[in-house]
């Protein structure tokens, strides 16, 4: 971790347009939340279902996309990014200080809107709030170290990123129940399964299964971002 | 320190950007001449750990420069794209720089940098407001913050007006005679004159040429030149000058005649005297090949 790659890059983060895509996404989240509650469907059917289909299905995979592909893709597009290569700092160190730029971000614009949303439903409840706090978190993480990855190995990262984030994990992952099992947000709604009782939470992929799979992809991902990282090559305009 | 490049080559599939260059570059300034397009940047690149070459290595003072971050503190790197963070101050990046060294005192080191390019009075403004002088010279401070032994700086003087390319100059060449090893590309023979001791050519990826500014200077004025005449006797004058051996070959046109001159000097003392023995009036003498492009070309013949 290197504190001054971490202030540059929260400086291009949150300084460019991408931070009002960071805001809206979470503001609609508890937007939702809010509509739900005044027209009275505060009860834990409605809650799941919005943390379903709508924090965890939509809100974190672009979340994810964004920051995760954010903290380094666009530096590499504009060659910015030579002025931190080019400094004394193992890129491995980058790579995961790029990394935990985009997990803060998810715990304040992903992680913590889910809570607060889930909690204007049904507060605590069968904890419902925190269960799905946790697996936004814990698969944010995942998608972080993804679309890190996938910043660093393509220039066309958010493209492939929408793609994947839509249709593997929307379309494969809803019609084919074996490809489930291969699914980030499959793997966070099975840790909030865990720490939630709510009836009507129901989950595929077993824990067993899930929680291996969340750690070996964000260290697979962070690790290779970095070795990827230490052969970037730039090609000139020749 | 020296940065030996050894059989360097590299290709991007079927294209060789670079081909087959062996050079050393030592203390002082040494000026990495070529057109457009011949691999200086390629081979910038390469010395700057910033790609792998396809065959053969680049090492400082024996130290392999790929994959490697350690060289980092011994080199200092201004690339040719803008790369700056527009959104930093002029203070704040040059400061950043510092900090990602690791430097003991950062705040005195940026200052010092900003210092040496006379960038002290708009440091605290966006580096997007800048000038593309500017951005130029906030670069240049932010890879001598560290105070390497050796700087590259690819095409540096780009985009920089008069008096800003003369303070760039100036600096560059204090810097060579301080023992720092610089070495800069550029595509402006005269640019490199006036700054490099040592000058190395690369045409089409190929090392071409390389020696002092004298010799490179000798080299591109004792080759053939092409010159276009028009005179009152185009034909007797011809005749006059394949008889006195100074002119290989002589083409005559309806709007004058094309004559290859062997060599430059002889050929330039001697033209007046034989138009005038002979009676014949100049009305136009120009080279035909003065461009840099046909000197290169003539050195990249010469090389292979």
């Amino acid at each position: 971790m290197n504190t001054v790659v971490a202030g540059i890059t929260y400086r291009a983060l949150l300084g460019r347009r991408r931070i009002i895509l960071l805001l809206l996404l979470p503001l609609a989240l508890l937007g939702l939340a809010v509509l739900l509650r005044v027209f009275g469907g505060d009860d834990q059917r409605s809650a799941v279902l919005l943390m379903q289909n709508f924090a965890i299905n939509t809100v974190l995979p672009l979340l994810g996309l964004i920051a995760g592909t954010g903290v380094i893709a666009p530096e590499i597009d504009d060659g910015t990014i030579i002025h931190l290569m080019s400094k004394p700092i193992s890129r491995p160190v980058i790579a995961r200080t790029k990394f935990l730029v985009a997990v803060s971000l998810l715990v304040v614009f992903a992680a913590v809107p889910t809570y607060v949303s889930a909690w204007l439903l049904v507060s605590n409840e069968d904890g419902i709030a925190p269960g799905f706090a946790v697996g936004v978190l814990v698969a944010g993480i995942a998608y972080a170290a993804v679309f890190l990855l996938l910043g660093v190995v393509t220039r066309h990262a958010v493209t492939i990123g929408i793609i994947y984030a839509l249709v593997w994990e929307g379309v494969v992952g809803t019609f084919i129940p074996g490809a489930r099992k291969f699914s980030i947000q499959q793997w966070g709604q099975s840790v909030a399964d865990q720490i939630s009782d709510s009836a009507f939470l129901r989950t595929d992929v077993a824990l067993g299964f899930a929680v291996p799979a969340l750690i070996i992809v964000t260290l697979g991902c962070v690790f290779w971002a970095g070795l990827r990282l230490r052969a970037f090559s730039l090609t000139g305009d020749e | 320190m020296k940065m030996e490049l050894s059989q360097v080559s590299r290709w991007y599939g079927n294209v060789v950007a670079v081909n087959d260059v062996t050079m050393t570059i030592g203390p002082g300034v040494t000026g990495l001449l070529g057109p457009n397009g011949a691999g200086k940047s390629t081979l910038l690149h390469m010395m700057a750990g910033f790609l792998a070459p396809s065959g053969g290595t680049v090492a400082l003072d024996g130290t392999r420069v790929w994959k490697n971050h350690h060289i980092y503190r011994n080199i200092g790197l201004v690339p040719e794209r803008e790369g700056v963070y527009g959104f930093l101050t002029g203070w704040q990046f040059v400061l950043s720089a510092a900090r990602l060294h690791g430097l003991s005192d950062p705040v005195e080191a940026a200052r010092k940098a900003l210092a040496t390019v006379e960038m002290e009075e708009p440091k605290d403004r966006r580096v997007e407001t800048y000038s593309k002088g500017m951005r130029q010279r906030v670069k240049v401070a932010a890879a001598l913050v560290h105070d390497p032994p050796v700087l590259l700086l690819d095409e540096p003087f780009n985009g920089m007006d008069p008096r800003q390319r003369l303070h760039l100059m100036d600096l560059i060449r204090a810097m060579g005679t301080a023992g720092k090893t610089i070495l800069f590309s550029s595509h402006i023979l005269e640019e490199v004159e006036r700054v490099a001791q040592h000058i190395e050519v690369l045409v089409a990826g190929r090392h071409a040429a390389s020696g002092n500014f004298r010799e490179i200077r000798r080299l591109m004025t004792d080759r053939p030149h092409l010159f276009m005449i028009r005179s009152s006797d185009d034909r007797k004058l011809a005749a006059a000058l394949i008889r006195d051996h100074s002119a290989g070959g002589i083409t005559l046109r309806p709007d004058g005649m094309e004559i290859q001159a062997t060599e430059f000097r002889r050929f330039a003392r001697l033209l007046p005297r034989v138009a005038q023995a002979e009676g014949v009036r100049l009305h136009q003498v120009s080279p035909a090949d003065e461009d840099l492009e046909s000197v290169f070309s003539y050195l990249i013949n010469r090389s292979t």
